[in-house]
């Protein structure tokens, strides 16, 4: 190897310049990814770099972390289901313990995401309860909308209390769109059903007779138009009741415009859904698009017997002896990148992490999934 | 008496466990019309055919037998059954009317369970089973009876679909014998169909 040496004065702003750099990462450079830095660094050590002689500061050129540096984080609360049956039902308890759990963040989260099925039957009362309840969340809240929000009356309770369910906002860079993804067609006019009936009707989800969520061509054509002013390389994040793609349809965990919708997301470098109704952890990728589900506060759906996603790994069974198990809360942290890591706050459980690295690196063989399962059982077993 | 009411009856009849006191005490069901003792005053033991009986010399009506005795009425009772009066109509195969008959009456049951399991109504908080049990998924009553460390105590299906009326229902709790636990069993099970039988599984 012939021995090559740069201008004097050019060699040492390349060392400042790197040395600067890696002061400014270290603080931010997780313990895995410096080892594994350290242990290429050594690797480089014998190969000139970029015709520099390599030294110590190369670290910060040699680490290629794939995580980049956290953004900012937001917070969620969803799928409370609330009755009015008493301030000491489970569910308003549950609703207000997620709400206790998320003010006790140091630091707070930028905003608080409610998930949709604030009610559990559409109620004006149930509505103003939950309504009540997210008020004393200290950090701003966003809302969604889900079919036990809206089914009893349409909407028409919902969009007095909370405005309009569709609507889109910018956030630190990133473009956000919050979907009414619970539209379904039209089948309680001709049977002549009651607004409760249709609310039962559903509130049921293993339905046989349930129609899809979709998200619906009116809502198509305002998302096309939403997102023609947004730049490809904008971070998109969508906030869902349905999950936006087909998972299991007998439980309406499903979207059946999900390709059309997948479609109009399909030109951007970093889309993630965040999206809720399916009370379990859950992960997805399509093309260009990540999946999370969030926690319900109020119960845990078992896993659909087929369709589950192969990157999901999922949480063990809820005990029923204990009500809040297989419940909580969550946290969603926009990275630099405009990829995002999920943060599932069990409770009673050791909490779930699913970051863009470990989506990147797509779905966990057997032996692996089984041993990320072992840190979250609850206890007792049963 | 109907023809349909006469297979009901001795098919009914034949469902009896055979008990060795022969009286079928449940409700409305049928009765086994035992004949005088062949000695005019000793215990007769019916059979569950509501056909065979013997009389036990020695042992007076209501008076329990020793073990020796009592298997000695057993063997005879069984030595004087007639196997080609097992089925209700002397070893023809099932009719298709009465193949109908059951099948109606438990996806009748089956059916009712279904509505129990998916009501609000069985507990007093607007819970119902399939919140937690979407198409009964995760109720798995193939495991039971097992242990349930919670109850402190070994757990059938029935203790556990009680528990949950209880605690996430907060309903009163329903006795075996009750129709509305009958179809939830029946339903509960009927999803469950062609799954080995597993008791203990944990």
């Amino acid at each position: 190897m012939a021995k090559y040496t740069l201008p004097k004065e050019r060699a040492w702003q390349q060392y400042l310049t790197e040395r600067d750099g890696l002061f400014r990462t270290l603080p931010r450079m997780s313990r895995r990814e410096f080892f594994r830095s350290a242990a290429r660094a050594a690797a480089a050590a014998t190969v000139a770099w970029n015709g520099i002689p390599p030294h110590s500061f190369q670290l910060v050129n040699v680490a290629e972390a794939k995580e980049t540096p956290p953004k900012f984080t937001f917070a969620y609360v969803s799928d409370s289901h609330i009755l009015d049956k008493g301030m000491n039902h489970r569910f308003i308890r549950a609703c207000q313990k997620a709400v206790e759990d998320v003010n006790a963040l140091d630091p707070q989260p930028d905003f608080v995401l409610f998930g949709g099925d604030l009610a559990q039957l559409g109620k004006p009362e149930e509505l103003t309860i939950g309504q009540g309840i997210l008020k004393t969340l200290k950090a701003p809240v966003r809302m969604m909308v889900g079919e036990h929000d809206w089914y009893l009356d349409l909407g028409e309770k919902w969009r007095e209390m909370f405005g309009e369910p569709t609507y889109s906002f910018d956030h630190k860079g990133v473009h956000f769109v919050v979907l009414n993804s619970v539209i379904v067609e039209d089948y309680w006019t001709e049977p002549k059903m009651t607004p409760m009936e249709r609310m039962l009707a559903m509130a049921q989800l293993d339905n046989p007779h349930g129609r899809p969520f979709t998200v619906g061509e009116a809502q198509r054509d305002w998302l096309k138009k939403d997102l023609a002013k947004v730049s490809k390389k904008t971070p998109i994040i969508v906030f869902s009741h349905s999950p936006l793609y087909k998972y299991y349809r007998p439980w309406n965990f499903w979207t059946d415009d999900a390709e059309a919708v997948q479609q109009l997301l399909a030109p951007f470098d970093t889309v993630t859904v965040i999206h809720a109704h399916t009370h379990q952890p859950l992960t997805n990728r399509i093309k260009n698009i990540t999946f999370h589900g969030v926690l319900s506060t109020a119960w845990p759906w078992p896993y659909a017997p087929k369709g589950l996603p192969a990157l999901t790994v999922q949480m063990v069974r809820a005990d029923p002896f204990n009500q809040f198990d297989g419940c909580g809360w969550g946290s969603v942290t926009a990275l630099e990148s405009g990829q995002v890591n999920k943060h599932y706050a069990l409770w009673d459980r050791n909490p779930m992490d699913v970051t863009f690295e470990r989506v990147s690196q797509g779905p966990k063989g057997e032996a692996e999934q089984a041993a990320q399962f072992k840190g979250n059982v609850s206890w007792p077993s049963y | 008496m109907g023809r349909m009411h006469r297979i009901l009856t001795v098919t009914a009849a034949m469902a009896v466990v055979c008990g060795v006191t022969g009286l079928v005490a449940y409700g409305d069901g049928p009765q086994h019309e035992l004949p005088a003792p062949a000695d005019g005053h000793s215990k007769v033991v019916g059979l569950c055919d509501g056909k065979t009986s013997v009389t036990v010399p020695g042992v007076a009506p209501g008076e329990r037998m020793d073990a020796t005795t009592a298997r000695k009425v057993a063997d005879e009772l069984m030595g004087k059954y007639d196997e080609g009066l097992q089925l209700a109509h002397g070893g023809s195969e099932h009719t298709q009317r009465e193949t109908r008959v059951w099948e109606a009456e438990l996806k009748r049951t089956i059916d009712e369970g279904y509505k129990w399991f998916h009501s609000n109504e069985l507990g007093t908080n607007g819970i119902s089973c399939d919140m937690c049990h979407p198409d009964a998924s995760n109720t798995h009553p193939e495991s039971y009876p097992k242990f349930q460390t919670q109850l402190k105590q070994v757990a059938l299906l029935r203790d556990m679909i009680n528990w949950c009326i209880e605690n996430p229902l907060e309903g009163p709790k329903l006795a075996g014998d009750d129709p509305k636990m009958k179809a939830l069993e029946a339903y509960i099970l009927s999803t469950r169909k062609g799954v080995a039988l597993e008791p203990g599984k944990h």
